[in-house]
């Protein structure tokens, strides 16, 4: 009996977790040019964070008086969220409004949401002076802060992108009773995904409603968590489309292959068309609302321009002529540069037209450019680790079909 | 800042705009019972720049000693974690000197307190707006907010705090004056109620018209400050902020935080209605058992 036991163990190991192979096999399969990059990454930005917590903020950072927010808030927390918003813009697509062809890509989406808030919330721990306070949170309702609503729902969009991603991970350890529950209440956690999203995604704008002489007119306007919101909603279409291309051509082997991926990214591409081009004609419109033409002459006016038509008129053209000539490569290329656009109007926000108007500039030092790095390693192993073992990219056969 | 509203906008506006009222009056309310809280007038025409309120500031603060040296003034200077005042010159007219004290202004509705999310940075009651590092998370977001600039960390240190003048909060809680007001010489600033502060300096504008700009900083701008300036220069060139909106800048964020309880009450029934009203299509399309979907995305 305990015998049985133990081999029972033993092959859910290696069938598990080794992916069949031995222990030998296993570790030798490890030793490839990628993970000689990532062990590089690592073993430089593993020992940064923990000097970051032992020498303090300023040995490591450039932060200064007058740049209290910069690359950790900027790209880690900032961006990080807003590229896991692919999560609940493809789950509500599938669960809520019954696009159900789209049923494929969500698992990838709805883990790359929960990896990219682990990585934000991490990048938040190392920028927090005082991190162990955090639980403060808790027990002090700062309610005029949007800051406070802001820690609120990502701890609470967190742990249901968690909850989401039990359904493929009870599939992976075979618990089928505790999965059936699991899937059943799939739908109520899309409607909290959605309503977490909705509000958190548009007040990381909102922070900087309390900022109008800080940052650039061009980018300051009464509406940011509108403008927040929507592409937030571009972020993850483009998100998915990218993801969706490079998952299923890097996990051949383990995709489904039913899934015509093609397709869907015509789809996808016609929303992001669609949305970006509305989000176009909102930046057009906040120019005029806030009587910022006179900007455009100068040089934050010409980057201005670089972001808003170099990163959201042009793909969102691409994406209208690729969606028409069925050009999915166009479409793949378009989301790159969607993505690289919401990346931009997140730093530009928070680091580069934030305190425009002070001579001194906040550049980020190399060790917080190497953490924000670490961290997106991280991110993409854990992403590599698990959809090589779990049902992600298609269905576990021993479960019923999704529909 | 003048918003145009149209178009998109407009439906943007009304609904957030609606709920946002309530949480702006509200808002209004707190302000009017400070208005007579503690207050500084500091009328910079007759500062000496000794800046004894320095060194007195420093002391009661347990902070490093200012700079003794002479030639401080060459450069504007900023507060800073271990100086939470001090003195910049300017020239009004050659070899006519101005000076002027920078310090937390102790905003009616503060922004820095607005921002907290762990109301770490408060108002107290009795005016003063005070910092608890117990409760601080170091997000930093208060430094973000403040129209001032007035907020400074610690980057050094690993439990770093945010460090700025507190008004003398100790001080005044056992009936003494701050710090600062009681060491100056030359009268340049009185500690009083700020309404009659108020009164004292429209007075000195009106009764010598000549001598001040007619503009009391502070009296609106942030909604409103505990410190008041009468100066003859523009601030500016005392490294004082001049752009500060009029609005109490809590109220610039009440229309957006108005938002989430309206996505939490009408997004659920929306959301399950959709879901609803999606999977009976399904039904009836299963039912006609319709071959292949049709493309009913984008
Ligand atoms: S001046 Fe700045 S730090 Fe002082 S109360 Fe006003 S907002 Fe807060
Ligand atoms: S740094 Fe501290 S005091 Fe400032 S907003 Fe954050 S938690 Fe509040
Ligand atoms: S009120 Fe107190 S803390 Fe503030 S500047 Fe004066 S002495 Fe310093």
């Amino acid at each position: 009996m305990a015998n049985a036991t133990a081999v029972a163990q033993h092959s859910f190991v290696r069938e598990k977790i080794l992916l069949g192979m031995s222990w030998k096999e296993y570790l030798r399969s490890l030793l490839t040019p990628t993970n000689a990059v990532a062990t590089f990454i690592l073993i430089i930005g593993v020992p940064l964070l923990v000097y970051r917590f032992a020498a303090g903020l300023g040995a490591t950072t450039n932060l200064s008086q007058s740049a209290p927010w910069g690359l950790w808030i900027g790209f880690d927390m900032m961006t990080g969220i807003v590229l896991a918003a692919g999560g609940f813009t493809i789950g509500s697509a599938v669960q809520l409004f019954g696009l159900k062809d789209y049923h494929g890509i969500e698992r990838p989406a709805i883990l790359t949401a929960f990896l990219g808030y682990v990585m934000a919330v991490i990048g938040l721990l190392a920028d927090l002076g005082r991190p162990w306070n955090i639980i403060m949170a808790l027990f002090n309702f700062g309610t005029a802060s949007v800051l406070f609503e802001v820690a609120w729902c990502v701890m609470c969009y967190t742990t249901v992108l968690l909850l989401e991603f039990t359904v493929p991970l009870f599939e992976w350890l075979g618990w089928k009773r505790i999965h059936s529950v699991m899937k059943k209440a799939l739908i109520a956690l899309t409607v909290l995904s959605v309503i977490f999203s909705t509000m958190h995604q548009s007040a990381l704008g909102s922070l900087f409603l309390l900022a109008p002489t800080k940052l650039h007119p061009l980018w300051y306007t009464p509406y940011i968590f509108v403008f927040f919101f929507v592409s937030a909603i571009i972020a993850g279409l483009n998100m998915v489309i990218f993801e969706s291309a490079l998952s299923h051509r890097i996990f051949q082997s383990r995709a489904d292959h039913h899934v015509d991926v093609d397709k869907l990214t015509i789809g996808l591409g016609k929303a992001a068309a669609v949305v970006m081009f509305a989000y176009f004609f909102l930046k057009l419109q906040s120019l005029v609302d806030g009587h910022s033409w006179g900007y455009l002459a100068t040089g934050y006016g010409a980057w201005w321009l670089v972001e808003v038509v170099g990163f959201v008129l042009l793909p969102s053209l691409v994406f209208a002529y690729g969606a028409r000539n069925r050009k999915v490569k166009l479409i793949r290329a378009a989301s790159v540069v969607g993505v690289l656009g919401v990346v931009l109007n997140r730093l530009n926000i928070s680091v580069i037209a934030f305190n425009w108007n002070r001579v001194d500039r906040y550049v980020p030092s190399w060790m917080e450019i190497w953490v924000s790095i670490t961290l997106v390693t991280i991110g993409v192993l854990a992403y590599r680790w698990i959809v090589n073992r779990m049902p992600i990219l298609r269905g576990d056969p021993a479960f019923p079909a999704e529909h | 800042m003048k918003i145009g509203r149209r178009g998109f906008f407009k439906i943007a506006a009304v609904t957030v705009g609606a709920a946002g009222a309530s949480a702006a009056t509200a808002a209004a309310a707190a302000h009017g019972a400070a208005e007579d809280g503690p207050g500084v007038l500091v009328d910079t025409t007759l500062c000496v720049g000794c800046r004894a309120c320095e060194a007195a500031c420093a002391e009661a603060n347990h902070l490093a000693p200012p700079p003794e040296d002479a030639n401080v003034f060459d450069e504007k200077r900023d507060t800073h974690e271990q100086a939470f005042t001090v003195v910049n010159r300017t020239e009004k007219a050659p070899g006519v000197e101005r000076f002027a004290k920078k310090q937390c202004m102790h905003c009616l509705a503060p922004a820095c307190a607005s921002a907290c999310p762990v109301k770490a940075m408060t108002k107290s009651p009795e005016g003063p707006v005070v910092y608890n590092p117990n409760r601080c998370m170091g997000c930093r977001y208060c430094m973000i907010a403040c129209p001032f600039d007035v907020p400074k960390y610690e980057y050094g240190s690993n439990a770093p705090r945010v460090r700025k003048c507190n008004f003398c909060a100790e001080r005044q809680a056992k009936g003494l004056k701050p710090a600062c007001t009681e060491v100056c010489p030359s009268g340049a600033l009185t500690f009083g109620k700020r309404s009659e502060l108020l009164e004292v300096a429209k007075t000195r504008i009106y009764t010598n018209p000549d001598r001040y700009l007619h503009h009391v900083y502070g009296e609106r701008e942030a909604g409103g400050t505990s410190w008041l300036y009468i100066t003859d220069v523009d601030l500016e060139q005392l490294a004082f902020r001049t752009d500060v909106p009029e609005r109490p800048i809590p109220d610039l964020a009440s229309g957006a935080l108005s938002v989430p309880p309206f996505v939490m009450t009408l997004w659920p029934p929306l959301l399950m209605g959709i879901y609803a009203f999606s999977n009976r299509r399904e039904e009836i399309k299963d039912a006609e058992s319709a071959q292949g979907k049709e493309d009913h995305h984008g």
